[in-house]
């Protein structure tokens, strides 16, 4: 079984952000990238795939900054190929990043099942995976928990979540492209050693693609960001943790609530 | 007739979500403000009595089909595509949840239309549609334009009270024909419900809330002990559930319940949007948050900005004191 992840970096929102002085993009100078939440979840569902049905991994990625050290953690984890897609634009919308995603997969060759991160939290103008399975004319499900592959049948089993902890078992046929919301297993850790083994070892593959995303104007355009306004503000509780346990106690005795 | 607001209902297991009432309610301000009529989309099989409770709207679009009993993204993309490529309106409201996702993303891929997702508020500027959309896990808003029409709009919940959003009055509905494979390629097998666990989150007066903020997994146990003190249970956040420190019955949030206690206590949570679709009703809420802008604090009424393990002991010995004390007076 082939399986191909896509990757794509995304601002660490547990750092502060700041806009950009054009007032229409986050600040990227002092920005810290982390690994899309989800698509961490879908890298770890491909290796646990591929630790019980066999096959390979390919972990692709658009380059951006810290992107190389997430492609090694992809390969210490148990990827066989790391494939960095090189030449496009820092800051690429998902409709962008979608198209050379799609022109990439099919440079790499069949694969039986393409996951990518159900969202993330940069998506403003699309999901990767229903974009790709568009292009690629593969069907698409999304906010997927689980992978069940019958390769003999060419299908596979899923399991995707609904609101309510209510979960949907569907039936799709294979190749098919899944938006993963969470992996069976938390995201393993792998320790650094083990990555810089791989950066010895392995070698990242780069690969340019024509794509037309790029050609034309953006179909939305942000006119403005910037913090949230404070809207019904918490009124912030201070001191010592004695002084602020005894003022909440106040506020939840005063309503009854101790 | 072109140039109309449109609202995509959501029907799942027999029923309208309360998103689609949300959405009628804020795609009537948004029809009024331009001077075009709001017109209400909803697909099933044997639910036109659905498409009847949908009267916010001047009018429904209901399209029957087989393969749309259920909603199925990808078979109600096909659906949508088809009737706003016939009838061309110029926004499209869609709810942006669990049951739709995806839907919007692959309407706007087969029109090669705009697509905006995260939008909690839709408004026309000059007569031009515009949104106001939640970015970074809720840590930036963004005003954005879309260059042409139709756009598709992925709305989160919670943009309007859905009370507004109901009227008793029905709407005149129209039955359309769709012309869609009489099998969809990908096929629901079933729905699994959850099991219920020990506690039902959704019955508790009191709740104390964990989310990636609490550290590790022993440390739920101080959690736990403050929400026995307070007479509650404890729930959390997705990232806690994923790790596998709670078990996916007390999840609150998107995927997991929606909670509306009279004490909400989020300890180590950032109020990621997601979070606060689950829990945002709650009649007090109050959060214990390292990070002084953390979203979770424009929704709570009392915030502390400190370390939750930190705060967390002196509020147990508090709260068994002042229960003690309680019990004897």
């Amino acid at each position: 079984m082939n399986i191909i992840v896509l990757m794509r970096m995304v601002p660490d929102v547990v750092e502060e952000l700041e806009v950009a002085p054009d007032g229409k993009a986050l600040d990227m100078e002092f920005l810290r990238m982390v690994l899309s939440e989800t698509d961490d979840h879908a890298l770890e569902e491909a290796v646990l795939l591929k630790e019980h049905f066999g096959g390979t991994i390919t972990a692709l990625a658009i380059d951006a900054p810290e992107i190389d050290d997430a492609l090694y953690a992809a390969l210490a984890k148990g990827a066989d190929r790391a494939v960095k897609i090189v030449d496009a634009e820092p800051g690429l919308s998902a409709r962008a990043a979608a198209a050379l995603f799609a022109d990439a997969i099919k440079e790499l060759g069949p694969a039986d099942l393409i996951l990518t991160g159900a969202q993330a939290i940069d998506d403003l103008d699309g999901l990767v995976a229903p974009l790709v399975s568009h292009t690629l004319g593969m069907p698409y499900l999304g906010t997927v928990t689980q992978v069940i592959p019958d390769l003999a049948k060419r299908t596979a089993t899923i399991i995707r979540e609904y609101p309510g902890g209510v979960r949907g078992e569907f039936d799709v046929p294979l190749p098919a492209v899944l938006g993963i919301q969470a992996a069976e297993k938390p995201p393993r850790y792998v320790p650094v050693a083990k990555v810089r083994a791989a950066m010895k070892t392995q070698k990242l593959e780069t690969l340019s693609v024509q794509t037309a995303a790029d050609a034309g104007p953006g179909l939305v355009e942000v006119i403005e960001m910037a913090k949230p306004a404070a809207t019904g503000r918490a009124q912030m509780l201070e001191g010592e943790p004695e002084d602020i346990a005894g003022k909440l106690c106040e506020v939840l005795a005063a309503r009854g609530l101790l | 007739m072109d140039g109309n607001i449109w609202v995509v209902g959501e029907q799942w297991r027999g029923r309208v979500s309360e998103i689609t009432y949300e959405l009628l309610a804020l795609g009537r301000e948004v029809a009024d403000s331009l001077g075009v009529r709001l017109e209400a989309v909803l697909l099933g099989h044997n639910a036109r009595n659905l498409a009847e409770t949908l009267g916010k709207a001047d009018a429904v679009i209901y399209g029957d089909h087989p393969t749309l009993a259920e909603p199925i993204p990808e078979t109600c993309a096909k659906a949508i595509t088809q009737l706003i490529a016939a009838r061309r309106p110029q926004a499209v409201l869609t709810p942006l949840t669990n049951v739709s996702m995806g839907m919007s993303t692959l309407v706007a891929a087969a029109l090669d239309a705009p697509a905006v997702n995260f939008c909690k508020e839709i408004y026309a500027e000059d007569g031009v549609i515009r949104a106001r959309c939640v970015l970074y896990g809720g840590k930036m808003e963004a005003r954005v334009g879309v260059s042409r029409q139709p756009a598709i709009f992925g709305i989160l919940p919670g943009s309007r009270p859905a009370e507004k959003g109901e009227v008793s009055a029905a709407p005149p509905v129209e039955e359309v024909a769709l012309s869609l494979p009489e099998t969809s390629c990908t096929r629901l097998n079933r729905y699994i419900d959850p099991e219920i666990g020990a506690v039902d989150i959704t019955q508790q007066e009191i709740l104390v809330a964990v989310g990636r903020g609490i550290q590790s997994k022993d440390n739920i146990e101080i959690a736990q002990e403050l929400a026995e003190a307070l007479g509650g249970a404890v729930c959390g956040s997705r990232p806690v559930v994923d790790q596998g420190w709670l078990p996916l019955s007390v999840q609150v949030g998107k995927s997991g319940m929606q909670v509306k206690p009279r004490l909400y206590l989020a300890l180590g949570i950032s109020g990621a949007p997601e979070h606060l679709e689950g829990m945002r009703g709650s009649d007090l809420i109050v959060a214990v948050n390292t990070d002084p802008t953390a979203p979770i604090f424009n929704v709570a009424q009392y915030g502390v900005a400190a370390d939750a393990l930190e705060v967390l002991p002196a509020l147990i010995e508090r709260a068994k004191a002042q229960k003690t004390k309680a019990a004897q007076g």
